[in-house]
């Protein structure tokens, strides 16, 4: 216990100056005058907007991805001392003196930066060499649509620090599984892993294909060491319980956490309240907790309420009548859903018809047979007594004659549950008094306890995470939008802001050498691989044993870190752009050094193949960074370039560089 | 797309496998009296057979390797038993007896023989005749009710009755299952007078039966299949009856026999592919031989036909492309055979996997078209070229002039479907929305007002004057079109557009064809070069407009009154390339060009298949379940939360229910999560290098491998429903609970095996496994018989009522009958 008393206490310092000075080189890529330009930059106006919300700690619903992107950004802002107050209208505004635009761009820009070094150090635990870790970190650095992405408050490059940091700890863990499992930094390196996975996919929802990457791959090498018959029983089940802790609870709970901070932190209602349920808009500061504060609690006969539909599909309404009757006599089917029948308010309109007037409540999430009706927490459904149909909202609009409201209707076929037959109650007053007077003051004033407090976490965020999946944008169609085919090739840019006056201008734009490259280091790896599986299939083992596990495992990450990112973006059906393209980009990015040295080291067969091969990579580098160069004004939107010279840099027919008709 | 992929996936498909002439001889022999089973009096005759020392090393060697091809398993359980006989035999004779046990109980009326192979390859037949009979008796029990339109009948039925008339139609499956259904209506002396209009009317005198007896005997033969995939797999009789038990007894597989639907004729097809790969992996140790060759060749014909039926026919071809692929990837590991028999496997498989299947396929489209020679309700949906084939249309035998020349006078079709002709009419845009000109829509129907001419853009003379000489439009002209009834041209301007936020408006501008700049629009042909001519329906071209650079399409939404409904035209500023923004010229009429027929013009067959396919797609993607509407998840369907009705609502009518049978489709549940329990059990038991017992060994081979390739099916029949985003149906879960039920069988089967030889020693195991399977049989038999309404009929007060006979069987509050 006391060992460590009769030794000295040395502290053994192991700097890798590569990594030092990568970290500075990426550092100075990203933060180089990362507060201009000052104005609002493309999804820029997308994100602040958010931000603004945090500032203020406002309620908002945002489909696009959980809550720590987000809050991360609104991290920079806190910092910086930022108060909100900032209208995301449009790109291309200005920034007013109150926006600390440096320190909201901060944070993704040291993301970008620390991506470099972490280039390297993932090649190198690879087993790669220095010389090949070196290769990718410095293609990291001179990829110009990385720099661009990284240096505006977009939330790309720190999916992607997330992405390959969850990688390089896995790693880490990996190679020190072989000296000492359960030691301390192994452990780290374990819980980092399920960390990154899990703020990775707290960034973006697709941040969950890096996370099933290395799920899968822990699963094959858990697998493996279930084969292991030199570790007893014990000590497998050990290994396997502390990867599903690490890799499976700890990012459950670490995404839990997310929303509950996300939820602690937004507690005054905004603008998205009504989406939400009413009992979830009522546990929200303002807005409808106001009204319901201390509303009684049990429905009675004689109560007044506003029913509230559940499904708020197409929009969130209410059950509502006015005297404005149906132009037509009065008919059985309903105006828009000839399947359903009408639903009107009846009186004696000496139309000779007998009263059909009575509905049987039923409360759908009821726990006992006796539960009586609540206000907000129960979802009743009102059945017809004469016809069994139920209160349902049809989702069709009614004509000019209706107002353009939506349809109500009375369901006959009922197939099963559905949420638009639901309602709920959200204001109620009661009043005991007959005297119309007092019953009115009874009314107005608060009479019994407050109800809505105690919807729990677990509810809140079910709800959230649910509205937030199934909220639908509409806006399907962009001007820069693109699809997975030409992101490869890099036939598209976005345009991502423009000098008011000059053509100094942002552009997310590639480093085409590097994508092209990327791109045909990725077939010849999948060539090889075939190539290799096949003749080790016949006996024949063209590489030796550990090199073969390393190119396989090289393999599985980087090639499977693309086709994991990219390949989905094939079935889905929002709108795609280029920058959705970056982080399957960045590991192919990683593949092309690793494939270059096994060129190198496997199939140059003499010395002077090799050297002239190396001086080809050279000579094919500096290609790269006389690129890098030239895109170099659309990267960072410092130079003002001449239509000539913008014309000159429109290599592809299908990019947009902007170019000013009257300067 | 679909059928690309579809190419790739049988591309990557293949299997086989070799072995020593020992075997085959088993293999051939057993072909002929009846498929293998170990069962006692068999695994005697097969211990003679294999009674040679070498034989069980090498099969060890096959089973280390990760394949075991049921034919092999079948050798390996023989040479268990033999070994176990060996050294304990009242031991072996014990496991092994229950079969016997239920064997005796499944076919009472005869007498188990151990001695005589004859006698029990016989009894084989017997029971698998009894199997085949029970399942077509529940079948066509009460076939021809109720005597009306059920459900999906009227799409089905109508479009068999297309093939009758031979009138054209459109629908989102492919042609072969309705093409079947004619030719049975046909054959059975059905006229295709009947209009299948709706649900519930009435048949009368028109001879339904033969089509609804075609589609029961397809449904029957799914039972048959079942059995022998089963025992092929697990070897066991027991499995196999269990399997057939659970189908035959399932009120949901009855009820979606019993109609004239797509549903029975697809399962058919797959349930045959999977047969005819299981029998063909049997055959892997004789390869090349007669037998091997049928089954391999089977194969791609069924899997042809499940997907000329409906394109979910795709996940029968993935399961045989996997099982192919690892096939061979193990052949090609052997090193025993040469490169060149591992490409003779090879080309097997190309050709009766890939080529025979996307022959069959073609043909079925061929004839298709062939009998489909008249103008009916699907010609709309198809182009202007596609149309000219077929007779009755206004398109067939015209002739017109073939390339567009200055002064023409046409109409211009967009190339997506449903949107219509380019149209415009004597109405302005009303106050308020966009500028105050003329309309322009798309419209669906023919009318003067589709009428345009092209003009050229900086002159207004008339180019029909005789003094001009005829001046073709080609492709990147500058052209005017004038709208030729109102003398308007069409224009954009950057005014939005009324329904499409972001794109501009479109009207018809100036007067007499006097207009301004804006009315200039790029006529340009679609990957085609400048210069080129542009040819009437075959062009898919698009008009940009030169001011604004945008590209003129249809948004496909309806305007409101004040635009009579018709759809929306507007200029879209984003050039991506969709088929609402590209067009072609129909009608043709310039009196100075010479008229060609239209026959020159028609498209060759495979660009029909592909227009047809693309339609095809076009339509799955484009049914959308709504909002409002209640739709079944898929999460729905193996829990039978809900059945869809087949006729009647009302407690007078006759209601016909498709659900599944709840204790079948609950029991299929409880096995996949026991299936996966146990197997993952044996797995990590296997990886940790656990010495099983021989006995546990052999059935756990049949558990991983058997059960293994059934779970895969399911999988794959149900899994991808999860991403579609098309409305789904309760009934798209039937191929899956096919496999599901496959697997129960296996599963259970191989279970109370293993419960009887673990208990071993005690008196109670020799019951454990009769007892389990005839609770099973009986269970399931029962239920049967409780659900047996649902799908024969009910008529009477609903199930509420306690007067009901179902009264009391409404488990779940989310079934409706």
């Amino acid at each position: 216990m006391l060992g460590f008393l009769q030794r000295p206490v040395v502290v053994t310092a192991d700097i890798n100056l590569n990594v030092v000075a990568l970290t500075a080189v990426g550092l100075l890529s990203r933060l180089w005058r990362l507060s201009y330009p000052r104005a609002v930059v493309f999804d820029e106006v997308y994100y602040g907007q958010y931000i603004s919300f945090y500032m203020k700690r406002i309620f908002f619903l945002d489909g696009s991805g959980p809550p720590l992107g987000h809050m991360l950004l609104a991290l920079g802002g806190y910092l910086g001392g930022f108060d909100g107050n900032f209208l995301w209208n449009r790109i291309g505004a200005e920034y007013s003196s109150n926006v600390p635009v440096w320190s909201l761009r901060l944070l993704p820009a040291l993301a970008g930066a620390l991506s470099v070094p972490m280039a390297y150090q993932i090649v190198w635990e690879l087993r790669f060499s220095h010389c090949a870790a070196m290769g990718a970190a410095l293609l990291v650095l001179i990829e110009n649509a990385l720099i661009t992405q990284a240096r505006l408050m977009l939330l790309e490059s720190v999916l992607i620090f997330f992405n390959l940091l969850a990688v390089l700890s896995y790693l880490k863990l990996c190679n020190s599984q072989k000296h000492g499992p359960f030691s301390l930094s192994w452990w780290f390196w374990l819980t980092l892993t399920g960390v990154a996975c899990s703020c990775a996919v707290g960034i973006k929802y697709m941040g969950v294909f890096t996370y099933l990457l290395v799920l899968g791959v822990a699963a094959v090498h858990a697998w493996h060491l279930i084969g292991d018959r030199t570790l007893s029983n014990v000590c497998v089940l050990c290994h396997l319980l502390a990867r599903a802790v690490a890799l499976l609870v700890i990012p459950v709970i670490m995404y839990l956490l997310f929303f509950y901070v996300h939820l602690v932190l937004l507690c005054r209602s905004g603008p998205h309240d009504q989406i939400m349920s009413s009992a979830f808009q009522a546990s929200l500061e303002g807005g409808l907790a106001r009204i319901t504060q201390g509303q009684p609690l049990e429905v009675a006969y004689g109560s007044q309420v506003t029913l509230r539909n559940v499904f708020g599909k197409p929009v969130p309404c209410w059950l509502h009548s006015h005297q404005n009757t149906y132009p037509m006599m009065h008919d059985v089917a309903a105006p828009l859903s000839p399947h359903s029948q009408e639903v009107s308010c009846y009186i004696d309109y000496n139309i000779s018809m007998p009263a059909q007037n009575l509905w049987r409540l039923d409360i759908v999430n009821r726990e006992s047979s006796t539960e009586v009706w609540k206000t907000i927490l129960s979802e009743v459904r009102f059945v017809h007594v004469n016809t069994s149909a139920i209160l349902k909202l049809s989702g069709a609009h009614l004509p000019d004659w209706g107002f353009r409201q939506l349809e109500v209707v009375g369901e006959k076929l009922s197939p099963g549950y559905h949420e638009s037959m639901v309602w709920n109650v959200e204001e109620h007053r009661y009043g005991r008094s007959q005297e119309q007077k007092e019953r009115e003051l009874e009314l107005h004033s608060p009479t019994q306890m407050d109800l809505s407090r105690n919807l729990s976490f677990m509810a809140r965020f079910s709800e959230l995470q649910w509205r937030m999946l199934t909220v639908r944008s509409d806006d399907s169609e962009h001007k820069y939008s693109s699809t997975p085919l030409d992101w490869v090739t890099l036939d598209t840019n976005i345009a991502y802001w423009l000098h008011p006056t000059t053509s100094a201008q942002i552009h997310l734009l590639g480093n085409i050498v590097i994508w092209v490259s990327a791109s045909l280091a990725t077939v010849v790896y999948a060539l090889l691989l075939c190539w290799y599986l096949l003749r080790r299939r016949r006996s024949i083992c063209d590489l030796p044993e550990d090199s073969w596990l390393r190119w396989v495992l090289a393999g599985a990450l980087c090639a499977g870190g693309w086709a994991v990112n990219y390949l989905p973006f094939f079935l889905m059906e929002k709108t795609l752009f280029l920058y959705h393209y970056l982080p399957a980009l960045t590991f192919q990015i990683l593949l092309l050094p690793v494939v270059l040295q096994h060129i190198s080291d496997h199939l140059c067969r003499s010395q002077l193949q090799r050297s002239l091969f190396s001086a080809l990579v050279v000579a094919w580098y500096s290609c790269a960074c006389h690129v890098f160069n030239t895109l170099r004004p659309l990267t960072y939107g410092d130079k003002s370039l001449s239509p000539g010279e913008l014309r000159a840099l429109r290599w592809k027919e299908s990019w947009d560089i902007l170019i000013r008709k009257h300067q | 797309m679909l059928c690309a992929t579809s190419r790739f996936l049988a591309a990557t498909a293949l299997r086989a496998q070799p072995r020593g002439r020992g075997p085959a001889l088993r293999c051939r022999r057993r072909e002929l009296h009846f498929p293998g089973h170990p069962e006692p009096p068999l695994c005697d005759f097969l211990t003679g057979q294999l009674g040679r020392p070498s034989v069980p090393a090498g099969r060890r060697a096959i089973l280390r390797r990760g394949r075991m091809p049921p034919a092999v398993g079948g050798g390996l359980a023989g040479s268990e038993l033999r070994a176990r006989r060996g050294r304990c035999g009242s031991q072996a004779a014990r496991a092994v007896s229950p079969d016997v046990a239920v064997e005796a109980a499944a076919r009472s009326h005869k007498q188990p023989a151990p001695g005589s192979r004859h006698f029990e390859a016989a009894g084989r037949w017997a029971l698998l005749a009894l199997v085949t009979l029970l399942s077509f008796a529940t079948r066509f029990h009460r076939l021809d009710e109720p005597q009306h339109i059920c459900w999906d009948e009227t799409h089905f039925g109508k479009m068999g009755s297309y093939y009758i008339n031979r009138t054209f139609f459109f629908d989102v499956h492919p042609p072969l299952g309705k093409m079947l259904i004619g030719l049975a209506g046909y054959l059975s002396g059905y006229d295709g007078t009947f209009s299948f209009q709706k649900p519930g009317d009435k048949y009368e005198h028109h001879n339904y039966m033969g089509m609804r007896g075609f589609c029961a005997s397809l449904g029957s033969l799914l039972v048959p299949f079942a059995y022998l995939t089963v025992l092929e797999l697990s070897k066991s009789l027991p499995a196999a009856l269990l399997t057939a038990a659970l189908l035959t007894f399932d009120t949901g597989c009855l009820t979606l026999s019993q109609y004239i639907l797509l549903d029975p004729i697809l399962m058919f097809f797959i349930m045959a592919a999977m047969l005819s790969m299981v029998k063909y992996n049997s055959c892997a140790d004789r390869p090349f031989s007669a037998p091997w060759w049928f089954w391999l060749s089977l194969t791609g014909i069924n899997l042809a036909g499940a997907l000329g039926v409906k394109f979910v026919g795709l996940f029968i071809i993935v399961q045989v492309g996997w099982n192919t692929i690892s096939d061979l990837w193990h052949l090609f590991g052997d090193l025993s055979l040469s490169l060149v028999t591992v490409g003779k496997h090879l080309t097997a498989r190309i050709l009766c996997l890939i080529v025979l299947p996307l022959a069959l396929y073609t043909a079925t489209y061929a004839v298709h078209f062939m009998v489909l020679n008249k103008s009916g309700p699907g010609d709309g949906f198809f182009s202007s070229a596609f149309q000219a084939r077929l007779s009755g249309n206004n398109l067939h035998n015209a002739s017109i002039p073939e390339y567009l020349a200055y002064g023409s006078v046409i109409t211009v079709k967009n190339l997506r479907m449903a949107i219509g002709y380019l149209h415009s009419h004597r109405h302005l845009y009303p106050e308020g929305i966009g500028a105050r000109q003329q309309q322009v829509t798309t419209y669906l129907h023919k009318d003067y007002n589709n009428l345009w001419i092209i003009k050229k853009h900086n002159t207004n003379s008339d180019p029909l004057d005789p003094s001009f000489p005829v001046e073709f439009v080609r492709h990147g002209d500058i052209i005017r079109l004038e709208h030729k009834e109102t003398s308007r041209n069409l224009h954009s301007h950057y005014h939005e557009a009324p329904l499409t936020r972001k794109h501009y408006q479109v009207t018809g501008y100036g007067i007499n064809g006097t207009g301004d700049s804006n009315d200039f629009w790029r006529i340009e042909v679609v990957n085609r070069k400048f210069g080129n001519r542009i040819k009437v329906l075959r062009s898919r071209i698009r008009f940009i407009h030169l001011v604004t650079g945008c590209v003129l399409g249809s948004s496909g939404k309806v305007l409101p009154k004040w635009g009579w409904e018709q759809l929306e035209v507007t200029c879209t500023p984003y050039l991506k390339e969709t088929l609402n923004s590209i067009w072609n010229v129909e009608d043709h009429i310039n009196p100075k060009l010479p008229n060609i027929s239209l026959d020159v013009l028609q498209p060759s067959f495979p660009e029909i298949l592909l227009e047809s396919h693309m339609v095809m797609i076009r339509g799955n993607n484009g049914l959308k379940p709504k909002d409002n509407e209640f739709t079944s998840k898929p999460w729905h369907w193996p829990i039978n939360y809900q059945g869809l009705r087949f006729s009647g609502i009302n407690d007078t009518d006759f209601r016909v229910y498709l659900l599944g049978n709840p204790v079948v489709w609950w029991l299929n549940l409880l096995s996949i999560a026991l299936y996966l329990l146990s197997g993952s059990i044996i797995a990590v038991a296997m990886q940790r290098g656990a010495r099983l017992p021989p006995e546990v060994e052999g059935l756990s081979q049949v558990l991983l491998r058997g059960g293994g390739q059934l779970l895969l099916g399911w999988m794959l029949h149900y899994f991808p429903f999860f991403l579609m985003g098309r409305i789904l149906y309760f009934h798209h879960y039937f191929p899956a609970m096919l496999f599901s039920s496959m697997l129960t069988g296996v599963l259970w089967d191989t279970l109370l095996r293993l419960c009887a030889w673990s208990l071993a020693s005690s008196s109670l195991a020799r019951g454990i496994h009769t007892v389990g399977i005839m609770s099973l049989l009986l269970g399931a038999a029962y239920s049967f018989y409780l659900f047996h309404p649902l799908a024969y009929g009910m008529v009477g007060p609903l199930a509420q009522d306690p007067r009901s006979p179902m009264a009391g069987l409404r488990w779940l509050e989310s079934w409706d009958f």
